[in-house]
């Protein structure tokens, strides 16, 4: 499905790579099997050659990775932004928390992601191939071959994509895309217009799944933190595993509350979930907020704007007014 | 065995320089409100994070209340429109989750207001009493 | 582990009452950390104050909880009392059962049990309390003032009066300002030049104060008693300590068109010029857009006849660093431009001025030598009329105008109504009002005379449009007493025009942290209690940067902020709140949230090198905040999302130790 082969992408960082000017590369690297790809660092042709993949699988988010790795590798890194990913590359600018200098960011273009949950849910277990595509084709390991409409399995993100705009790079392969109306924001405004008790209901049941593996944290390129709260004993919030059903809440309330106004709807924390829980509806519930309480805001669309909660007007809207407004 | 009657218990965060003063005056001039209501000071209401806030609902709070100086009065002369944009999305959040909406407030008090502190926590307590216990934002293992 | 003693007050029977203060002091005994619980009638008192002290020593005491009043009443008592018995005073807690429980409960049981309770969250935040310092520093012992008009003028004599040294920075030539170009003053029409140049010449002779003339702050680094100012003193091509000021250069330079911008350019200067008569410091500047021998090098004409040998035509810029306590800032005002008012004929015109300009019109010093003259073809004019609030209180969304009232001009044009009709009886006047504010000492009685015994007209209603006739100007107005539309010839036509703040105020706000309102004027640190303060500590208000003000308000408030300067100056070492905020570099990501949150601009950053576990080093950018300028508001720590910052005596762990007492 993806118009760029993962071929230019190589020869781009393997001539960068060789002319010096990156010392190493932000990529995607095949795993254990055809769809679970993995972020990896690239130092050599021959590692590119073999290993580096481009494909429907590519959904991760390399941005996060730049935090540590600017920190600890000499000269430059190479990194493949896709328009998404350069929302949470300029967030973090925002946050100093990488030095530019140390970047040569490539904006790719994207086609969408596709997910992996929902080709399962048709193929069921034990895919033992795939093969990319606009019509993906799978097999099993009971000789049961499949042809998937890629656009049917599309991650929820990249149906309701936001952008196919990159708002950072040193260097774009492909054409300037736009920003995109979509229709985020609908199944937020689905569960606002549910009773109290409907919407208690739903979140009781998503939030009870977590299984506090933390990936939706790690992944997060807000999550940066030197030291997260969930591993500070001292935050009164340290908890390594949902006791019980407050403690579930609690991580994904302040998780919600701690990117509020900083995350850029990236939608890495529900692509990663393995339980599935649509986490983004959290995070898309502030930005819906955001929006309508304090103007449209995009984090990561300008380096250096000031994020909403470390901003205000005199005019603001009262708390005991929210409700009103949220539930229009 | 009595059955113990229902008493709601409530957190009240109170800014040093307008409300706490205000709950003083409201105490000078006599005017009663629940004892449920239990004042904790701090310099001011941006001081409160909402990880204070969750924190009460899991050791048993059945509301929380933000109480500080009217936009404009603020003592340092913008915490409290920091405060303003906080917990109207902490708890646009929180009703989203399902938790009850009256269970959280915030009031503009100042340091002339003792009537309406009183007031404000007597409506506030009247309304979280109403709901009874909360049982949808707390934690089992805190429970006397 | 601390050793608590808990205090429980009687208040008379004001907590007794309603508080079982006996059963108070025994539940409270048996909280973790307390090793001593007593009940005394009047804690407050000195006999209550001993037993405090007493207990401190006998039971070797670390931490005290007073269950009392309120701690607004009684904290600072209490720490006092703790200092005295060798503890650190930040180690005492109060629990509020007077106001916060007796007070509000009637019942005996109830209040009890409350008291209890709030006793318990006062163990458990002591049990967290640490011994707190209050940091100190030191203070430069000498002041700047950002401003040369009478607002700055004023402070620098009265900061200088007190023993302390001070500068004052003025981006014109001279000091004097806005006042130095005015006629006379209301309400009791003293001449301005009168009473400012005495002033002006005591700023000069007077050895505490320094005039950085021409020249603008350009750098603002440190914190309150300890600012390091970088100041531009702009080339003015005249070396100012040879310059005796004889103002030979000024007639026999051969640039003779230079817009007089003293005189608001109705009339012209030389390229080497001095702005008036009595200017401080009395010195010539040439101005390089004019100046032949500057743009050329043909001319040289003031070198040849300054006989003191101050011309220099290859001065620079210079660049001065000088250390200061405190910053007034007195920057002033201007009125606004009236551009966008066409209505008003004002770039059609000649004829319609603003009243600034019709100052120096009857200003003795000014382009008619004080002669009343219309500029177009220098007749009298006959009849005037003025225009008052032109763009002071206009709508929100009226883009023109400010939404603010300009506060001086109802009383300036009553001033230039009355001497017009003082000087030229014959002279017809009439001023267009929406309302007449005169909310000053004699002002009410000033404009009645205007109106009753010197016969001003004035007229409730707002000027439509004024329109070039000839040489008439056709003035369009409502009589919205009679309701009637009026159509008016006139001669002369003068506009009040709105003041904003001086263009240099926003970019020095910025240099000083200091905060603005949205139309630019400095923000006070409180607007009743502290009005020459600005939030930012060490830096003071003065004069119209604040607000619209007129000449005794501004001179007012210049002495209010001169005595808050004093008052910092006399100090040697400023100490501070310790309750301060305080960033655990560890777990610091150095995103900037806290600092965009400060109101106060106590936070910086910086790049630190750290060592990690595998022996490498990393440099990371941390906040680090300034406890002289950190007020303790801790906005920071929830804007913190690693929750690296803190506050000292309010930190996050003893705030959820108290709801938990509260929870339990």
């Amino acid at each position: 499905m993806q118009k760029i082969t993962r071929d230019v992408l190589v020869e781009k960082a393997v001539s960068l790579l060789e002319n010096g000017s990156v010392s190493c590369v932000l990529g995607w690297k095949k795993g254990e099997f055809d769809y679970d790809i993995t972020p990896a660092v690239f130092e050599s042709k021959e590692e590119l050659v073999s290993d580096f993949i481009f494909d429907d699988f590519c959904g991760a988010n390399f941005s996060k990775y730049l935090v540590q790795k600017t920190r600890k590798v000499e000269g430059k890194i190479l990194v493949f932004l896709k328009p998404c990913d350069t929302y949470s590359f300029n967030q973090l600018l925002t946050e100093h928390r990488f030095d530019r200098e140390k970047v040569y960011a490539v904006g790719i273009p994207c086609e969408g992601m596709v997910d992996i949950g929902k080709i399962k849910a048709i193929t069921g277990d034990g895919i033992s191939s795939i093969v990319c595509g606009d019509t993906i084709k799978v097999n099993t390991i009971y000789d049961e071959s499949f042809d998937i409409n890629a656009k049917d399995v599309l991650l929820e993100r990249c149906i309701n994509c936001k952008s196919k705009k990159h708002v950072a790079y040193d260097e774009l392969i492909g054409e300037e895309g736009e920003v995109i109306e979509s229709n985020r924001f609908d199944e937020v405004a689905r569960l606002e217009a549910m009773t109290p008790d409907e919407r208690f209901a739903f979140w009781q049941n998503e939030l009870s799944k977590c299984i506090r593996c933390n990936a939706c944290r790690d992944v997060c390129p807000a999550c940066t933190c030197e030291k997260c709260v969930f591993n500070n004993p001292k935050s009164g919030v340290e908890n390594k595993a949902p006791a019980n059903e407050f403690e579930e809440k609690m991580f994904h309330i302040i998780r919600a509350f701690h990117v509020a106004g900083r995350c850029t709807d990236c939608g890495e924390c529900s692509r990663v979930c393995p339980q599935n829980i649509p986490l983004h509806l959290l995070n898309r519930k502030f930005i819906k907020d955001i929006d309508s309480f304090y103007g449209e805001y995009q984090a990561g669309a300008e380096v250096g704007s000031r994020a909403p909660l470390v901003n205000y007007t005199t005019e603001d809207i009262e708390p005991c007014d929210v409700f009103e407004r949220g539930n229009d | 065995m009595q059955v113990k009657e229902y008493k709601p218990l409530i957190v009240a965060f109170c800014c040093n320089w307008c409300s706490y003063a205000g709950a003083d005056l409201a105490g000078n001039n006599r005017l009663n409100y629940p004892a449920d209501v239990k004042i904790i000071r701090v310099p001011c209401s941006c001081r409160v994070n909402p990880m204070f806030v969750l924190r009460a609902f899991q050791r048993g709070a059945d509301g929380v209340i933000l109480c500080g100086c009217h936009p404009g009065d603020c003592h340092y002369t913008s915490g409290n429109y920091y405060t303003r944009r906080r917990m109207a999305l902490l708890f646009s959040m929180l009703d989203y989750l399902g938790i009850e909406r009256e269970r959280t407030r915030v009031e503009w008090v100042s340091a002339a207001e003792g009537a309406k502190f009183a007031a404000t926590m007597n409506d506030f307590a009247e309304k979280v009493a109403a709901l009874g216990e909360n049982k949808r934002l707390e934690d089992l293992r805190c429970k006397k | 582990m601390q050793r608590i003693g808990v205090f429980v007050c009687w208040c008379g029977s004001n907590i007794a009452g309603t508080v079982d203060v006996v059963a108070v002091a025994e539940a409270l005994k048996k909280e973790p950390g307390v090793v001593f619980s007593a009940n005394y009638q009047y804690m407050c008192s000195q006999a209550g104050q001993d037993l405090i002290k007493q207990a401190v020593k006998e039971h070797n005491l670390t931490g005290i909880v007073v269950c009392s009043c309120s701690p607004r009443m009684h904290e600072a008592t209490f720490r006092k009392t703790a200092a005295a018995a060798g503890l650190n005073p930040y180690m005492v807690e109060i629990a509020n059962i007077r106001e916060q429980c007796s007070w509000v409960h009637k019942e005996m049981p109830i209040g009890t049990e409350k008291a209890i309770i709030l006793g318990k969250a006062a163990i458990a935040k002591v049990n967290l309390n640490v011994p707190l310092t209050p940091g100190e520093s030191p203070v430069t012992k000498r002041a700047l003032v950002i401003g040369g008009g009478i607002a700055g003028i004023q402070t620098a004599l009265d900061i200088a009066d007190a023993g302390f040294e001070v500068d004052i920075v003025e981006k014109k030539p001279t000091i004097g300002g806005k006042m130095a170009q005015l006629d006379k003053t209301f309400p009791t029409l003293d001449c301005a030049a009168c009473i400012l140049t005495p002033k002006m010449v005591d700023v000069a002779q007077n050895e505490k104060i320094r005039i950085f003339s021409y020249s603008e702050v350009t750098e603002v680094k440190g914190f309150v008693g300890n600012f390091d100012v970088k100041i531009k003193k702009k080339a003015r091509y005249v070396k100012e300590e040879l310059c005796t000021g004889c103002g030979a250069c000024t007639e026999k330079c051969p640039m003779k068109k230079v817009p007089n911008d003293f005189n608001l350019n109705m009339d012209t200067k030389r390229a080497i010029y001095i702005p008036f008569a009595q200017a401080v410091p009395k010195v010539a500047t040439i101005d390089p857009d004019y100046c032949n021998m500057l743009k050329n090098g043909k001319c040289g004409v003031c070198s040849k006849v300054c006989t003191a040998g101050a011309i220099d035509y290859t001065q620079k810029d210079e660049f001065i660093e000088e250390k200061y306590g405190a910053i007034v800032v007195a920057t002033g005002f201007n009125p606004i431009s009236m551009d966008k008012f066409d209505e008003f004929a004002y770039n059609q015109s000649k004829d319609v001025i603003t009243s600034l300009e019709f100052e120096r019109l009857t200003n003795a010093a000014g382009p008619t030598a004080g002669k009343l003259l219309r500029p177009s073809d220098g007749k009298h004019p006959e009849k005037i009329v003025f225009v008052q609030c032109v763009g002071s209180r206009c709508d929100a969304c009226n883009e023109k105008g400010k939404e603010y009232c300009s506060k001086i001009c109802c009383m300036y044009t009553a001033k230039h109504a009355m001497l017009t009709r003082d000087k030229y009886p014959d002279t017809d006047v009439t001023v267009f009002y929406i309302d007449v504010r005169t909310p000053g000492k004699n002002f009410d009685e000033f404009y009645r005379r205007a109106v009753e015994e010197y016969g001003v007209h004035y007229i409730k209603g707002m000027v439509g449009k004024v329109s070039p006739e000839g040489d008439k100007l056709m003035v369009q107005a409502s009589d919205l007493l009679d309701n009637k539309q009026l159509k008016i010839e006139a001669d002369l036509v003068v506009l009040a025009a709105a003041i904003e703040p001086d263009k240099s105020a926003r970019p020095l706000a910025t240099m000083l942290t200091a905060s603005m309102d949205t139309n630019d004027f400095f923000t006070e640190a409180h607007p009743k209690l502290r009005p020459v303060e600005s939030p930012t500590a060490g830096v003071f208000l003065s004069g119209a940067c604040q607000g619209p003000k007129d000449i005794p308000e501004t001179v007012a408030q210049a002495g209010a902020a001169a005595s808050k300067v004093i008052g910092l100056l006399a100090k040697d070492k400023l100490t501070g709140n310790p309750c301060v905020a305080h960033s655990n570099e560890l777990m610091c990501n150095g995103c900037s949230s806290c600092e965009r949150v400060c109101p106060y601009g106590a936070i910086t950053y910086e790049d630190k090198e750290f060592r990690m576990p595998d022996r490498t080093t990393q440099i990371r950018r941390i906040a680090v905040v300034n406890p002289a300028v950190c007020q303790g508001c801790g906005c920071c720590t929830v804007a913190c999302p690693s929750g690296a910052m803190d506050l000292k005596g309010f930190a996050s762990e003893q705030i959820m130790a108290e709801v938990d007492a509260i929870c339990k």
